[in-house]
């Protein structure tokens, strides 16, 4: 069982228009629908509401990570919730990476989600009491596991 | 776009958490392997072959209990350890969800720059 969601896409364009589609907080928000209320600026929270049909009522929030010129975006995130009584930001988020690659043809685009294997603290003490090795362990296992599958 | 999982509840989400967490662990994936052919086994079985100690096999069958992809059934005088593949099929049905959001959204991001 596979816990991150990996995609590649090829793209018919060169890798500076990616970047900006990428990181320009208003064309972001054209193929995300999401009406962002500012630029990306790392280590900062992004916020604004999305925009696609029947979810206009919900927030978009994420921090963003990093912006290393046309090679990688990332942010984390966390799961949306349409119940605004719910608190969501009590919740793991997770990590969205954006990788570029320059092509013969244009660019690659390599997209990471992971971290759906995290588990808030107050559960993480209850499953992993009677565990050995501790969380810290359970990471690298984590991580040679997925290391092997790819 | 509709964040993936928005319909699911906090607590479902923290039990796929769980699940995905109970699974990262070499041991506790061959237990998984092993009970997934659908046959209860005993402690002494699972424990049989391999160089780990009774109570270490005890404590990874305790979390796999926890997250619910084992369950623990009565046979006579000992408990025998069955597999239960609902966990894992909400854990496969949720990230293919979460998959199919994110061929629309680039889908879209395709169509931007390629315009």
């Amino acid at each position: 069982m596979n816990d991150r969601i990996e995609k590649r896409i090829e793209l018919k364009a060169p890798v500076s228009r990616v970047w900006r589609a990428l990181t320009d907080h208003r064309e972001f928000g054209e193929w995300f629908h999401v009406k962002l209320e500012g630029p990306f600026v790392a280590g900062q929270l992004s916020q604004g509401q999305i925009t696609h049909p029947g979810y206009e009522h919900v927030r978009w929030q994420a921090v963003v990570q990093k912006i290393e010129p046309e090679s990688l975006f990332s942010f984390t995130w966390h799961p949306y919730g349409v119940d605004p009584k719910i608190d969501y930001s009590k919740e793991t988020p997770t990590l969205v990476e954006f990788r570029l690659e320059k092509t013969a043809t244009g660019t690659l685009l390599l997209l990471t989600e992971s971290g759906f294997d995290k588990v808030p603290a107050n559960r993480r003490a209850e499953a992993f009491r009677m565990n050995d090795g501790g969380w810290t362990q359970q990471m690298k296992n984590i991580e040679s596991h997925v290391t092997r599958r790819q | 776009m509709s964040r993936v999982g928005s319909d699911l509840s906090a607590a479902k989400r923290r039990h796929h958490a769980a699940v995905f967490a109970a699974l990262a662990d070499e041991t506790r994936l061959a237990l998984v392997t092993t009970l997934s052919g659908g046959e209860p086994r005993s402690i002494a079985q699972l424990t049989g072959g391999s160089r780990m100690t009774r109570q270490a096999i005890t404590k990874h069958l305790r979390v796999l209990e926890c997250a619910g992809i084992v369950h623990s059934v009565r046979s006579g005088r000992e408990s025998r350890f069955q597999f239960d593949p609902r966990p894992l099929n909400d854990l496969q049905e949720y990230l293919g969800r979460v998959s199919a959001q994110w061929d629309q959204v680039l889908s879209r991001l395709k169509t931007l720059v390629e315009s």
